[in-house]
């Protein structure tokens, strides 16, 4: 199954590069970075069929919701599991994890530890960002930043570079306004601005958050109130990829030299924008949540060819 | 086709002691009015029930000195933060309910910290 994402037909890259992005749906997505520009190695869990990562690769995990346990998967620990077992028998071993947020459902200790214990088990560093399930205790986002905020700005934020890459964790999921979206705030924007200052325009950017930056679907809250503000001041480099979760579905646009892509759940679907009288969890029969959450690849090429999103079943 | 068929016949052997049937189909409506009553009878005057990621009532209308009181019926968690941080709840997990008591006259617009494009109003006489 093919869906085209009519939109972004026979725009393509503008670039000579190629930018390809794998996915499977209940992992992650597997990016590698090759003269500056991210694009995927294959799938996991068949990547044996692709040829062999040059430089380095990462993964994206999403949304694994730890503690939730309602009809739309009452385990979301063991797919979470199943999905670390996939990462565990890659033969190529990505140099680390960008975790898009909602670690937890509820930010409770005990999901935090258990979530901590499955992503352990993978061996690879996890950069993490907060999703607005990670800061619902008592003291507001105090028991993420105590385990995840070491040598990091404000409610979480921070950049870091490796090969040759600069990668910025942005938090959108906090004081956010009645009436609004996401929202990064002006402390947050300013110190966006000085981490980029001396940046030069051929640094390959990979700027992660958890709420999508671009607004995607306002009336179900898809988007960052001010997520324009850092996306304009990204327009200058040559390459950038913004990758976000939160809506539990692949989503990728392409404009000019930035890249947009939203990573799968590895917890339960939601339902695509306005098909559903919210943006609650998808139930679908137990039998039909790996099929679900199963094998897709998302691919953009150069030219003319469309952008596709390609779901292949584990079922 | 005939597999049609076959399931249509069988369709007709299940429903085949239609005695059944016929009183359920007569009691069906009274049934579901009942059904709709205690649905209706659930909601307290004073509750503000979470469904869909929607307040409803949206608006909601009382006395001085009333308790209002949240119920989140989704199974994603929800709160109930006011715009000018009279009151917040913490993060109502699925059924958990919030109250608290105006003990003063105005309108109090309220949304949920997590989605705020989820909003409600309260407005105090």
């Amino acid at each position: 199954m093919a869906n085209e994402g009519p939109d972004d037909r026979k725009k393509g890259l503008g670039r000579r590069e190629v930018l390809e992005c794998m996915v499977w749906a209940g992992t992650g997505v597997l990016w590698t970075i090759s003269g500056g520009v991210p694009h995927s190695v294959g799938l996991i869990g068949e990547a044996a069929a692709a040829a062999p990562a040059k430089g380095f690769t990462f993964l994206q995990m999403s949304d694994s919701h730890i503690g939730f346990d309602k009809a739309a998967n009452p385990d979301a620990l063991g797919t979470l599991r199943e999905a670390v077992a996939k990462v565990k028998a890659m033969p190529t071993k990505p140099s680390f994890i960008i975790h898009t947020g909602d670690i937890t459902h509820l930010s409770k200790p005990a999901e935090f530890d258990n979530a901590d214990k499955v992503f352990g088990e993978t061996g690879l560093q996890t950069h993490w960002v907060p999703g607005e399930h990670d800061i619902i205790d008592e003291e507001r986002g105090k028991a993420y930043l105590e385990r995840y905020g070491k040598g990091s700005k404000g409610a979480g934020w921070y950049s870091f570079d490796d090969h040759g890459v600069h990668f910025i964790g942005l938090v959108n999921v906090v004081d956010l306004k009645g009436g609004g979206l996401g929202n990064l705030g002006a402390e947050q924007l300013a110190w966006l601005e000085a981490d980029l200052k001396d940046k030069s325009a051929s640094t390959p950017i990979v700027v992660f958050s958890h709420i999508p930056l671009y607004v995607l679907y306002k009336d179900w809250g898809w988007g960052t109130e001010d997520g324009q503000r850092a996306l304009d001041m990204l327009k200058r480099f040559g390459s950038v990829t913004v990758l976000n979760g939160h809506i539990h579905q692949l989503a990728q646009k392409v404009e000019g030299n930035m890249t947009f892509h939203t990573a799968l759940s590895t917890a339960f679907p939601q339902p695509t924008p306005g098909s559903a009288p919210s943006p609650g969890p998808q139930v679908v029969p137990a039998d039909q949540l790996r099929s679900k959450l199963g094998l897709s690849t998302v691919t953009v090429v150069q030219g003319n060819k469309p952008l596709a999103i390609i779901d292949n079943t584990l079922a | 086709m005939q597999t049609l068929m076959n399931q249509l016949r069988l369709a007709t052997l299940r429903f085949a002691p239609g005695r059944a049937v016929l009183v359920a189909m007569l009691l069906g409506p009274l049934v579901g009015a009942f059904v709709a009553y205690g649905a209706i009878a659930a909601q307290e005057p004073n509750e503000v029930v979470i469904d869909n990621f929607t307040f409803g009532p949206p608006e909601l209308t009382v006395a001085v000195g009333t308790t209002v009181k949240w119920v989140n019926h989704d199974d994603i968690p929800h709160n109930v933060v006011n715009k000018d941080k009279v009151f917040r709840s913490k993060a109502l997990d699925t059924d958990d309910s919030f109250s608290f008591t105006f003990a003063s006259a105005g309108t109090f617009d309220y949304f949920c910290g997590l989605h705020p494009h989820m909003q409600g109003k309260v407005i105090v006489k």
